[in-house]
């Protein structure tokens, strides 16, 4: 590996939802914590089970596995707490995760035209080649909502 | 690894709340915001029908003068299937009467925590945020998030003639402000 390439790592940590593996970008990574207590209450925004306190915080479980790997988590062995992005402000995400997680350094390969906004570029790491997740994309945030309206306009200035 | 900067939850000086179930579930309220709580039967008298489209979580209204206060089932409100309540909450300065099962308890609460960004939707509207009370995480509800502007509206324009009502009965308590 020349200098060059080397200076080219970046760090990931990669996790297993059921069959498949998906990294994080490391420093979106607060930490890796044991399943707590979700506390869940009424409310209407899709993949949030609930939320956990954390270190005094409460942190929303978001279950991004449906949107992953088609079907929700029926166990989970950890959540992975990350940093969400909401414009200049950052807030935490629980996400649970199946298997262990493992911090790697590799090269990412930026995202294709057809990629969906979720993925924010690819690795090869052990034979494996998973995607890198966008978690402000993943995630539900407020600009869902105008992505809803900006649908619910469409249909309806459809003939 | 990088640990984020911790978000600084809303600082509050200790608040008054009464912690209450819709459904099962656990909510709080400012106690401030609770003019007066009344058993439902005591107002079943007073109420009137009301059949507004898309309006299912109201079904009652009570005249008061030239007020107009309309009963919101907390269950419909809320999206949760359980038997209607025995309770209701009057809420100060809105036009909101909320049904609901019972009072666990009145406690003071210390700290808000904004309502995480992730949760995006009329969710919103209807909390002020989240408290941390026992090592239990209670919503604390925004009492003029029952009813938006257009819904009232739409309750308004869906009010039957003026009836005259029973009178109420004074099975309740006052909630001193």
């Amino acid at each position: 590996m020349t200098v060059s390439a080397e200076l080219e790592l970046e760090s990931f940590v990669l996790l297993r939802l059921g069959e498949r593996r998906f990294a994080v970008a490391a420093a979106q990574i607060a930490e890796l914590v044991a399943p707590s207590r979700v506390f869940r209450f009424p409310h209407r925004t899709p993949k949030i089970e609930g939320v956990i306190l954390r270190r005094g915080r409460i942190v929303p479980v978001c279950d991004v596995a449906e949107t992953l790997i088609g079907k929700k988590l029926t166990s989970r062995r950890f959540y992975l707490i990350a940093v969400r992005h909401f414009g200049a402000q950052t807030e935490w995400v629980a996400l649970p995760v199946t298997g262990d997680c493992e911090l790697i350094h590799a090269e990412m390969i930026a995202p294709g035209e057809s990629d969906a906004a979720q993925v924010s570029g690819w690795l090869s790491h052990a034979g494996d080649v998973m995607e890198v997740l966008n978690l402000d994309a993943l995630t539900p945030g407020p600009e869902d909502l105008l992505t809803e309206a900006a649908a619910e306009a469409t249909l309806e200035a459809q003939p | 690894m990088r640990l984020a900067t911790p978000v600084k939850p809303t600082a509050l000086r200790a608040e008054q709340i009464i912690l209450f179930r819709v459904g099962g579930q656990l909510f709080a309220i400012s106690s401030a915001s609770v003019q007066e709580v009344r058993s439902a039967d005591s107002l079943s008298g007073a109420s009137i029908e009301i059949n507004a489209a898309g309006m299912s979580k109201v079904r009652h209204v009570v005249r008061r003068g030239e007020k107009s206060l309309y009963i919101v089932d907390g269950t419909t409100h809320f999206g949760i299937s359980a038997p209607v309540g025995a309770l209701v909450f009057v809420l100060r300065k809105t036009r909101t009467a909320l049904l609901i099962d019972g009072i666990e308890k009145m406690t003071s609460m210390t700290r808000l925590q904004a309502l995480p960004q992730c949760f995006c939707h009329e969710e919103r509207r209807w909390y002020r945020g989240l408290t941390a009370l026992d090592q239990t995480v209670v919503p604390v509800v925004h009492p003029e998030g029952f009813l938006s502007q257009e819904e009232l509206a739409l309750l308004d324009a869906a009010l039957p003639p003026m009836a005259l009502p029973e009178a109420e009965t004074n099975e309740g308590a006052e909630f001193p402000q």
